[in-house]
């Protein structure tokens, strides 16, 4: 599907003596169906903010947001989301977490099944089927949140700094994961993908295109396509293309990063 | 170990007051002499029938008050509208004492178990609803939105979500409140009853009986203990998952 947002702003209202906020200048964006775009940005730049109105979470205080032409205003299953924080459902085994969205749509039994075997296999959570949340790792727990996500068949996938609260090296391995799983798809099959960090490094591993946002009130500043072809492993990071985006993409930000320090 | 330890202090206390001649038997029986009484209870006066009476008002009204009480809970936390038409009458019901009401009950419905049970029914109720509604309007927002994004729909985010979630808080709730119902039965026992734990305390008053008066108030200790560790039980069977760190 394909993704239109026109003129998105936001702006929160002040509480008490503080005035409204701007979050959000006019964003427009379009994103292709099977895009992998990431947004980069410093923190409070607004990009969670972009990435809650395209969910249906948040209401833009003006302009539009469009799939395939029909606005979008409230959640819905076609655009799943994966949080930064740990949000699976902690009376839930990781199974029952995963097959959440396939009971909603009160799918057959056989079916809900063999889908969430397939997610379960394809993001090595063999084995921790019937865990619940809290007897697993970070990682194992973004990962059960990705295969929840996933086994809803979205058109569109919104990441929100999922891999941010975990280690560098666990945030490595599950990157490669993301890419593998989104890869398994034919490349026409694929998901659109809008993921949001503030880690220049994954933003250029994962994306075919990272989009870089101001300090706040955000806005999109650069856009910068990434030429490296999928499938995609960590050995790309050491390539002389990686470095040069790396570079770019570092000029750009830390311009805003330091903005963002003194506001 | 340490908490049996206290029980044991506490009876050598107060065998040493009794047995020591500093209170007369008058106003404090010994350990012994309720013991006996105790048996006397049971071999004579057929006090399991008492027991089984106020234990049979407590459930029957606690659950009457639960099963009201916790759907206008839940519906309170998760609907905006539902608390804004329900919360204020219930804050200030829920400070009218139940014990209040007993003259006027007894007015109403008289001295049979229709006002025993309203006793009851009066401390719980609002007390449920209140603990209900607050612990179902915490659920995390950040779950219920995960759910949205998994498209649940209203239905689904009270059934699926927020009535899971609150589960196990609303059972340490109820466990909570079902203490407070055992001091409601037996001041609506106290007044007009023909049978049960507070019934005998009172009669024994008239015969001075201190000892029979213990051992009622320790049994209903027991008993309260005996549901707590059911309760709880029950909970950390139930809710495995919210026992994990």
């Amino acid at each position: 599907m394909t993704l239109t947002i026109r003129a998105v702003t936001r702006t929160f209202p002040g509480q008490g003596k503080t005035g409204p906020t701007l979050a959000l200048q006019p964003t427009d964006l379009d994103v292709a169906p099977g895009e992998f775009v990431s947004i980069l940005g410093p923190s409070g730049c607004g990009k969670s903010t972009l990435l809650r109105i395209v969910a249906g979470l948040d209401r833009p205080s003006g302009g539009s947001v469009a799939l395939d032409g029909r606005g979008v205003t409230a959640p819905g299953p076609e655009r799943g989301m994966v949080f930064q924080s740990y949000t699976l459902f902690p009376w839930l085994t990781v199974r029952q977490n995963i097959e959440f969205g396939l009971r909603e749509r009160k799918l057959p039994e056989a079916e809900v099944r063999a889908v969430s075997d397939k997610f379960i296999a394809r993001t090595g959570l063999r084995g921790f089927e019937d865990h619940w949340p809290r007897q697993l790792s970070g990682g194992m727990q973004q990962r059960t949140a990705l295969a929840r996500a996933l086994a809803n068949d979205p058109a569109v996938l919104l990441l929100d700094e999922p891999f941010g609260a975990l280690d560098h090296q666990t945030r490595e391995l599950m990157q490669e994961l993301l890419l593998e799983v989104w890869g398994a798809d034919s490349p026409e099959a694929r998901k659109t993908v809008l993921f949001v960090t503030h880690d220049i490094d994954e933003a250029i591993f994962l994306a075919n295109r990272v989009l870089v946002m101001s300090a706040r009130p955000g806005r999109v500043k650069a856009e910068v396509a990434v030429p490296l072809p999928y499938p995609r492993d960590w050995t790309v990071k050491t390539t002389p293309v990686f470095a040069e985006l790396k570079a770019r993409l570092m000029a750009e930000i830390r311009e805003e990063v330091r903005k963002a320090a003194l506001a | 170990m340490l908490g049996i330890g206290f029980f044991v202090v506490f009876v050598g206390l107060w065998g040493a007051v009794t047995y020591g001649g500093v209170v007369p038997p008058l106003f404090l029986a010994s350990p012994g002499q309720a013991l006996l009484a105790g048996v006397a209870l049971f071999t004579e006066y057929g006090f399991i029938h008492d027991i089984g009476m106020t234990v049979w008002r407590v459930l029957g009204g606690f659950g009457l008050a639960a099963v009201v009480a916790v759907p206008l809970g839940l519906a309170m936390g998760a609907y905006k509208g539902v608390e804004a038409f329900f919360e204020p009458f219930i804050s200030f019901a829920r400070y009218l004492p139940a014990s209040a009401f007993i003259p006027l009950l007894i007015l109403w419905a008289g001295v049979g178990e229709a006002q025993k049970l309203s006793v009851i029914i009066l401390g719980s109720v609002f007390q449920i609803v209140i603990m209900v509604a607050v612990i179902a309007g915490a659920t995390r927002i950040d779950l219920v939105e995960a759910a949205y994004t998994l498209g649940a729909r209203s239905s689904g985010i009270l059934r699926r979500v927020i009535i899971p979630a609150a589960a196990p808080q609303v059972m340490e709730a109820l466990r909570l409140v079902l203490g407070w119902a055992w001091t409601y039965v037996i001041v609506a026992e106290l007044i007009g009853a023909q049978s049960g734990i507070g019934h005998m305390i009172m009669d024994s008053q008239r015969l001075l009986d201190t000892g029979q008066m213990i051992f009622g108030i320790v049994v209903i200790g027991i008993i309260g203990l005996v549901t707590d560790f059911l309760f709880k039980a029950l909970n950390r069977r139930l809710f495995r998952w919210a026992a994990l760190a």
